[in-house]
């Protein structure tokens, strides 16, 4: 009874937390992305015409899904089907991640990031071995 | 202390490949940390940013980076172009951070 309660509880903070966090983050990221939409970027090794100097950039980001959201994944995964829980996760972490690289490039006074590449590994996966939590590494070459 | 300049494209702008010193890398194997677990642990009910593993991972990273840098320097290089980051989790609690480039002179 007690280990009922306590999930209900968990899950339910998940469901509270976990959709407030996820929106304030969303708008986080667009509110950000306009700032830095001025800083274009290629995944083309292509230096543009008259771009000289050059610096390493990169920025990366571990993000953690709720509670409810695994649940709820874990109960898709009996039936199969489009896993939207995980698609909002990967898209927070990748967008996070270019917007760290591109703020590194912004600050170093670089207009445009080549070859980008971004890698993600899902890491410190929990005992049970579901996806807990994601890692987005992005990195390219800043050129101005 | 020569500074050594990292890219990860094929070329540095305006500058041209004197010589070419072969491949070099640099990794780390880091293990989680109690403390930080403890912290992800109630961050997981929630979900968000891990800002523990997040640093973790950045350090890790620079460490990788350092040791590479370390041996293009005992090359005599004075670049590292085309550079390739890869993560692979070795355990449970670990994970390897690898980055390999090449070692070149440039004018």
């Amino acid at each position: 009874m007690a280990g009922l309660f306590t999930f209900l509880v968990l899950v339910g903070l998940g469901f509270f937390f976990g959709r407030m966090n996820e929106a304030k983050h969303f708008r986080s990221l667009n509110a950000r992305e306009d700032e830095l939409a001025h800083i274009t970027m290629s995944n083309t090794k292509q230096i543009p015409d008259g771009m000289t100097g050059s610096a390493f950039v990169h920025g990366n980001v571990v993000v953690s899904i709720d509670y409810f959201k695994r649940i709820g994944a874990a109960l898709r995964g009996l039936v199969g089907g489009r896993m939207e829980t995980y698609t909002t996760l990967l898209e927070r972490a990748r967008r996070e991640a270019v917007l760290r690289m591109k703020a590194e490039a912004q600050a170093g006074g670089m207009t445009h990031v080549a070859n980008v590449r971004l890698v993600s590994a899902s890491v410190f996966t929990n005992a049970q071995s579901q996806i807990g939590s994601i890692e987005v590494f992005a990195y390219g070459t800043a050129l101005k | 202390m020569r500074n050594i300049e990292i890219t990860n494209l094929e070329t540095l702008p305006g500058r041209t490949i004197v010589k070419h010193l072969g491949m070099v890398q640099g990794n780390t194997v880091r293990a989680k940390h109690v403390g930080r677990d403890i912290m992800a642990g109630l961050k997981n009910i929630v979900g968000g940013e891990l800002t523990g593993y997040t640093e973790l991972l950045t350090e890790s990273r620079e460490e990788s980076v350092s040791r590479m840098i370390e041996e293009a320097r005992a090359l005599g290089a004075n670049a590292i172009l085309n550079v390739r980051f890869s993560t692979s989790s070795v355990s449970a609690g670990a994970s390897e951070l690898y980055v390999y480039g090449t070692a070149v002179v440039v004018s």
